[in-house]
């Protein structure tokens, strides 16, 4: 087991580095840097001091080098728009993003896992329709306009739910649902998918020739082989909705980094929105990287080699 | 016990056997009969098809224009409400525009976004996965590193970022959502192409000598076709989905291009009172990617069904 | 007939299936796996049924287990376990039969043992569910039947997975778990198929010392006739969801009734009879689809001796002495058995 980790670990390093040279190269992008920094009205030698005052004018691997650097000494530089430490920015709203992450993932397994078995156990049946149709439904659904929807209903309609901001837990139920149903979905098909190919299979087969209890070949033999591959997708489903959670922040204005994001894209702050990407790739790579450490104890032919 | 082998009463019977046989019926023939009788390939289709009629022949369905604003004609419901009429169908939007019209025009963006994207991300994600599996070594090890550094940024951002710095014309969110959604291509077309090259007739091919370039796009890529077939619907409905939410947070699709995404964004300031804004165009979102998910399904359900649980 | 259990003698009646038949409902149709299969085993007695793939001897053990797919519907005139009615029960007093009374030995041990729980775990579960104790005595019982069926160092592979070691220890593992609680029948399918030829006669030689100690029924099934040989006291030939020849082993051998059964045995080389570069024995054609009704000989297509009268009707299974019965219009039944149908073509 130590060998294959250790091979991911080192992949998944190689793969962030790519990530933050690509993070890096993207803004540089946009043309010229410094003309936008400098203003509509500067001069040629205003843009100049500019590009010189923001290291602008060095060649592109000693900026990034010098990025890195800083980076790792937790500097993410300063925003352009506030001139706040973008580390402090990113700070103060993570746990925004965090929480609604955390709360939609839980939200899709309390209702994905369940059905999934269910689902499996009586295919065909109107349950397994039904799941099936969740499904269907549930990937189909633009995001944010099923947000909307929930706030027209829920918080107008009804008035049971506040529609935006962060103040309160009930100010993340509705964001919840909408992002939880967004990777719901997947998980559902996996579940049902994974039990159903272990029912199918010898050893459930002789788990009922051994006589065992209904329960005990559900859920002692059947789930606990089904469930691996869900563990894997709901890490990585994590990292998804760290990154995806930027419409859902829009819609029910969340401030969380998603958001901050997506203005700091529109306002090109790009310090702000390139130390964002390369965060949420780092999540990302770390939460594969966690999930195959937990697939690799949970599975004793990987664990024991 | 005496032994009748010879006697032309056992001929007779054992033609007579064999003749009773039915004629099995060619792949082809089946396929065919399953596509006709799979009620999700039918919807899909049915619906995809319509869809397609529907953005070709906007012209004759609708006479207004998706642009003319009329500003004395503003958020009129529609018809079914009771202010409406039939003369907007479904009620005109904050600037006055026809909302049907803008609807069906809207459907041309979907659609050429959707198979745009599609066509670009199966393009570069086939290309990579037929390349790593039928090489290996050292090119599969490149072309899963590739992979997993793409599935590791976040794709919303960067579409996002990248929109911003080269604008929102249909050509540049063709072209970076096409960049978001190769990865699926490329890993299923890879793991498709390495079973299939232990086939008999790629070893076959290559001790005849043929090219590898002949093997790959002669051999394994039709088998591979249906695969890429069904991903590429898949990642068509998440290429819209995703344009959608683009152009509703102002980094997609500019207006005035009649985009779903950005309708339901226009008519976010006025959902609380005239909600229709909103649902219209969320709904034909919704059905046409059901559509096309359905149309996929069903693909895979009539060429491979033993996939299927 | 009555539903008691007929245990006046010590060669008790074990099992008694009579006339069962099993359907799948399929897309296309029904599926005939099993039509009207009789069978009955002894205490400490091996049955083997042989026949090819396909010919429904699993499915007819799965029924008798109670274990058939949701799409199978089983029947049967008779069904008796040790006094117990199977037909009666439902899937909750089968299940405490299950494992208990009567145990089944997979073919491929590899895929039957859970891969996620240790050896002991799946062994002392049969033992602790039927209620025959505590967690303790069920690690103890495991620890001495692993010593039973040969395994060294039985504490230590309790606390193994199951792949961490070989098919042979994985297979006498499965033997173990059958025995947990003493059952009275225990029904092997094809347990030496996936093994090594060496492992295999190992197998057998388990199986059959287990037997001799604990008087247990055996149901063997295979498509082995090398098996059938070594083990088998009777034996139940099957052919497209029927039985077409029974008898005891010697019978069988040295007497085979049915022309598939002889076409079975004419395909094994015998060393001493069979001349070298003669052509080994094969049965042409292929087996019939079981989807339409049986309205004639099943094996007529590939019959040599086939006549008019195979095609005209569904043959009878002859009783031609008793354990003694033959599905062939060509076998004929002595003068006090039942009357035979016999149509008026028959050749001589």
């Amino acid at each position: 087991m130590m060998r294959f980790l250790v091979h991911r670990l080192a992949i998944s390093i190689l793969v962030a580095l790519t990530v933050s040279i690509i993070g890096f190269a993207l803004l540089r992008l946009s043309g010229d840097l410094a003309s936008a920094l400098a203003g509509d009205t500067a001069k040629p030698e205003q843009i100049a001091q500019v590009a010189h005052l923001y290291g602008l004018d060095r060649p592109l691997y000693i900026q990034y080098l010098d990025w890195a650097a800083k980076a790792l000494r937790g500097d993410l530089g300063r925003s352009l728009f506030s001139n706040e430490p973008v580390s402090f920015l990113i700070g103060q709203r993570i746990g925004v993003t965090a929480q609604l992450s955390f709360m939609a993932l839980v939200f899709a397994i309390a209702i994905a896992i369940p059905l999934g078995v269910v689902a499996a156990t009586k295919p065909n049946s109107w349950v397994d329709r039904a799941a099936l149709g969740l499904s269907v439904f549930g990937q189909a659904m633009p995001n944010f306009w099923f947000g909307l929807i929930l706030i027209i209903v829920f918080g107008v309609m009804l008035r049971w739910l506040p529609i935006s901001g962060s103040d309160s837990f009930a100010h993340f139920i509705l964001p919840t649902v909408t992002l939880g149903t967004a990777v719901m979905p997947a998980i559902m098909r996996l579940t049902r998918t994974g039990m159903l190919d272990a029912l199918d299979s010898d050893y459930i087969r002789m788990a009922r020739a051994k006589g065992l209890s209904s329960g005990s070949v559900l859920f002692k033999h059947a789930l606990r082989n089904a469930v691996l591959p869900v563990v894997s997708l709901s890490a990585v489903s994590l990292g998804f909705l760290l990154g995806g959670s930027v419409i859902v922040e829009s819609v029910f204005a969340l401030n969380g980094i998603g958001f901050l994001a997506f203005q700091s894209i529109l306002r090109t702050d790009f310090p702000v929105v390139q130390s964002i990407v390369v965060f949420v790739s780092f999540a990302y790579i770390f939460l594969t990287l966690l999930s195959d450490v937990i697939n690799a104890y949970l599975d004793p032919r990987i664990r024991l080699g | 016990m005496t032994s009748l082998e010879h006697t032309p009463a056992a001929a007779a019977i054992a033609r007579s056997g064999v003749a009773r046989e039915a004629e099995a019926p060619s792949p082809r023939m089946v396929m065919r009969r399953r596509a006709l009788t799979h009620p999700g390939f039918l919807f899909g289709a049915t619906v995809m098809l319509l869809t397609i009629a529907v953005a070709i022949f906007a012209p004759l369905l609708t006479s207004y224009d998706p642009f003319a604003q009329e500003l004395t004609q503003r958020l009129i419901p529609p018809v079914w409400s009771a202010k409406g009429s039939w003369a907007h169908v479904l009620g005109t939007d904050g600037l006055g525009r026809d909302y049907l019209t803008r609807l069906i025009y809207g459907a041309r963006i979907s659609l050429i976004v959707g198979f745009g994207a599609a066509g670009i991300a199966g393009l570069i994600g086939a290309s990579l996965g037929l390349l790593g599996g039928y090489f290996g070594g050292r090119i599969d090890a490149l072309v899963m590193y590739l992979v997993n550094v793409k599935l590791s940024m976040p794709g919303v951002l960067v579409a996002l970022s990248l929109i911003s710095v080269f604008g929102g014309s249909v050509p540049v969110v063709v072209t970076v959502l096409g960049l978001l959604f190769w990865d699926r291509f490329a890993v299923v077309t890879r793991s498709v192409t390495q079973q299939i090259r232990v086939n008999d007739y790629v070893t076959a091919a290559e001790a005849v000598g043929a090219s590898r370039a002949r093997i790959i796009l002669g051999e394994i890529l039709p088998n591979v076709m249906n695969h890429i077939i069904v991903i590429a619907s898949l990642e068509m409905a998440s290429a819209i989905l995703v344009e959608a939410a683009l152009s509703f947070l102002g980094l997609g699709i500019r207006p005035p291009t009649p985009s779903w995404g950005l309708m339901i964004s226009e008519g976010r300031n006025f959902m609380f009172f005239q909600p229709y804004l909103v649902a219209i165009p969320g709904i034909a979102i919704f059905v046409l990617v059901i559509a096309i998910n359905m149309l996929g399904d069903g693909v895979r359900d009539i060429t491979a069904p033993e996939g299927r649980n | 007939m009555t539903a008691s259990p007929s245990l006046s003698d010590d060669d008790g009646r074990i099992l008694e299936v009579v006339k069962l038949s099993v359907e799948i409902a399929l897309p296309a149709g029904n599926l005939r796996a099993v039509s009207e299969v009789d069978l009955h085993v002894d205490r400490g007695e091996t049955l083997c049924i042989v026949g090819e793939s396909g010919c429904g001897k699993t499915i007819t053990s799965l029924g008798i287990m109670g274990l058939l797919p949701r799409r199978a519907r089983m029947r049967a005139e008779r069904l008796v376990l040790e006094g117990h009615d199977l037909l009666t029960l439902g899937n909750r007093e089968l299940a405490t039969l299950r494992g208990d009374r009567m145990a089944m030995i997979f073919q491929d041990p590899m895929t039957a043992l859970n891969p996620v729980y240790t050896v002991g775990n799946q062994m002392e579960e049969v033992f602790t569910r039927h209620g025959k104790g505590g967690r303790k005595e069920a690690r103890e019982r495991a620890e001495y039947l692993l010593h039973k069926v040969g395994i060294t160092a039985p504490r230590s592979r309790l606390g193994q997975y199951p792949h961490q070691l070989s098919g042979g220890l994985r297979q006498r593992i499965m033997v173990a778990i059958a025995l947990m609680c003493e059952p009275v029948l225990i029904i092997a399918d094809e347990p030496t198929t996936a093994l090594d030829v060496t492992i295999q006669a190992q197998i057998l030689h388990l199986l059959s010392d287990l037997q001799k100690e604990y008087r247990m029924a055996l149901m063997l099934i295979t498509h082995d006739l090398g098996v059938v040989a070594r083990m088998a006291d009777r034996v139940v030939v099957m052919y497209a969801g029927q039985v077409v020849e029974t008898g005891t082993a010697n019978e069988i051998f040295t007497a085979p009734t049915h022309p598939y059964t002889r076409g079975l045995l004419d395909c094994i080389p015998v060393p001493g009879k069979t001349q070298r570069g003669a052509k080994l024995g094969s049965i042409p054609g292929m087996v019939p689809s079981l989807m339409a009704p049986i309205d004639a000989c099943q094996f007529r297509n590939r019959c040599s001796s086939a006549f008019a009268a195979c095609a005209a009707a569904p043959i009878a299974l002859e009783t031609l002495a008793p354990g003694r019965s033959c599905r062939c219009l060509l076998e004929k039944a002595p003068v006090n058995a039942q009357p035979s149908r016999r149509s008026v073509g028959a050749l001589p």
